[in-house]
């Protein structure tokens, strides 16, 4: 056999999933959850990325219907599982302080309403760039004396989670200007910087690519507007630096670690890219 | 890309060896159908398989079946290295001999539904999933 | 008892006499398959919900049989008839010995 046909059976072998993957996708679809909590998953591009791309677009729509169904009723989307265990995580103390969350923070649909939708966000009093990771950390290391989380820990996500959801469907909108806008000049280089020996940036697959198929994988613009995210993968929430990691790594490189000042400025610019797309709480994706 | 006709050729045998591919034997899922019929004869028709034709992720598959009348309606992934997926026993208060669940696949494959209906007989019906496997780990 | 199984149950508090209602259940378990190796090579033993089952005031909804082909955190949607007011239970029994059970209480109305 030549090598000709070899590459033609290659080459039908990758692209037929391809096809039907894309044809699987609901582009249209509009995302309501439990017929009343309406998102916006297609949003005019922020002013800081023209051109590069002229509508940001939830990672949603790049599903098929019976993933994107799942995000639509909170009681099938099994994210829910740990929102639930969160509240619970919510009231308990620990820690030498004795102290809950609750305990200072009071509810958290009152307290966290909208702190997802700003965040990663300048904090004065560090003089850096923070995420509710490292927020939440810091309650439990400075505040409640506790052990600080695994950065994408189980713990973590779950956390990340329940503070997401107080934000559902309100627009992403991380400020990229004043203090925080060094850190978000280094987050947009590193998102532009190839990486691995595979030599590819984060905008190869998400500004270049984002519609078409890698093997069979729907590439979507790569949003963090769902996140922390249900994947049917692994079952369980994916939290950004997990899913950065995992990117960095398919580069074949070595990663910047989870929690890294690296990671936390390519957080700040990833969020930016999805200014006007809706805080999702939970989503689920494949 | 140009195909000459001995290429196209040699695609169309290559593209068929590869379709039979998925269908290896792999456990014996009618066996585990049989366990369930004790061997009677299986008929059709009254019996609905729900499942994407193409699922994104083998690991978290929605199916559902519905069978009006049945007393049990049992779930086969006959390309699974265990075949048997579940069995739905239908109770006096069963508001219908309907159920959804999610399920996993180990890759392209029949997903076969067997319901045992009132009267003692069976029905069956199949559907394909196809499987994608992800270009992304992370 | 296995780490974190926490039942998650869609019922309505609600129903008219004969009613048929949908019930969704959820319960976050990891359903560890026995097909799977550590990074030992060692097979991760199988420790799964095998079975499930529904009754309303003691008699029967469903009962189903599980294996290790139902996903991490086992779905299930059925519909039950109401004939009266009363409690619905939900049991999930685990490969360890493990019971878990919660309980809905419909009203007529």
């Amino acid at each position: 056999m030549k090598i000709k046909t070899l590459s033609a059976i290659a080459a039908m072998l990758v692209s037929t999933p391809f096809v039907a993957v894309a044809d699987e996708a609901d582009k249209d679809a509009n995302l309501v959850v439990n017929g009343e909590v309406e998102l916006v998953t297609r949003a005019p591009a922020p002013a800081h990325l023209e051109g590069a791309v002229d509508e940001v677009i939830s990672g949603w729509l790049f599903r098929t219907s019976e993933t994107q169904s799942l995000q639509m009723d909170d009681f099938d989307n099994p994210g829910m599982i740990f929102v639930d265990q969160a509240m619970d995580d919510w009231g308990t103390a620990v820690g030498s302080e004795g102290k809950s969350c609750a305990d200072c923070h009071g509810a958290v649909e009152d307290s966290m309403e909208g702190v997802r939708a700003v965040y990663p966000k300048w904090n004065e009093t560090a003089g850096e760039v923070r995420t509710v990771a490292q927020m939440i950390n810091e309650c439990r290391t400075d505040r409640m004396g506790a052990d600080a989380l695994g950065y994408t820990s189980a713990a973590m996500a779950r956390m990340e989670a329940l503070i997401s959801m107080q934000s559902r469907g309100m627009p992403v909108n991380v400020a990229i200007d004043g203090p925080a806008q060094e850190t978000w000049e280094w987050g947009k280089e590193l998102y532009y910087t190839r990486t691995g020996q595979l030599q590819m940036s984060c905008a190869n697959c998400h500004e270049d690519n984002y519609g078409n198929n890698i093997r069979a994988d729907h590439l979507s613009q790569g949003q963090i507007n769902g996140f922390p995210v249900y994947r049917l993968k692994n079952a369980k929430l994916t939290t950004p630096h997990g899913r950065f990691k995992g990117c960095v790594r398919d580069t074949r490189a070595e990663t910047y670690g989870t929690g890294s000042d690296a990671f936390v400025a390519l957080e700040l610019y990833v969020a930016s890219r999805g200014n006007g797309l809706s805080v999702e709480g939970v989503s689920v994706r494949n | 890309m140009e195909f000459t006709r001995r290429d196209t050729l040699a695609l169309g045998l290559g593209a068929a060896a590869l379709t039979v591919l998925p269908i290896r034997a792999v456990a014996a899922w009618d066996d585990v159908i049989t366990a369930f019929t004790g061997g009677a004869e299986v008929g059709e028709g009254g019996l609905t398989l729900t499942a994407p034709e193409i699922a994104e992720n083998g690991n978290t598959v929605p199916v559902s079946v519905d069978a009006p009348g049945a007393a049990a309606i049992m779930i086969v992934a006959t390309g699974n290295p265990t075949p048997n997926v579940a069995t739905f026993n239908f109770g006096e208060l069963a508001g219908s001999q309907s159920a959804s669940t999610r399920i996993r696949l180990a890759g392209t494959q029949d997903v076969v539904a067997v319901a045992r209906m009132a009267d003692g007989s069976f029905v069956q019906t199949q559907s394909t999933v196809k499987v994608t496997i992800g270009g992304c780990g992370g | 008892m296995a780490i974190g199984v926490k039942p998650r149950v869609k019922a309505p508090k609600t129903a008219e006499v004969g009613e048929v209602v949908t019930i969704k259940t959820l319960i976050s378990h990891k359903m560890e398959s026995g097909q799977r190796k550590d990074g030992d090579g060692n097979v991760i033993p199988r420790s799964i919900i095998h079975r499930f089952t529904c009754d309303y005031n003691g008699v029967n909804v469903i009962d189903v049989e599980m294996h290790p082909a139902i996903s991490t955190n086992p779905y299930f949607e059925f519909e039950a008839t109401i004939p009266e007011a009363g409690d619905m239970v939900f049991t999930w029994y685990d490969d360890d010995g493990d019971v878990y059970t919660t309980t809905k209480t419909v009203a007529i109305g």
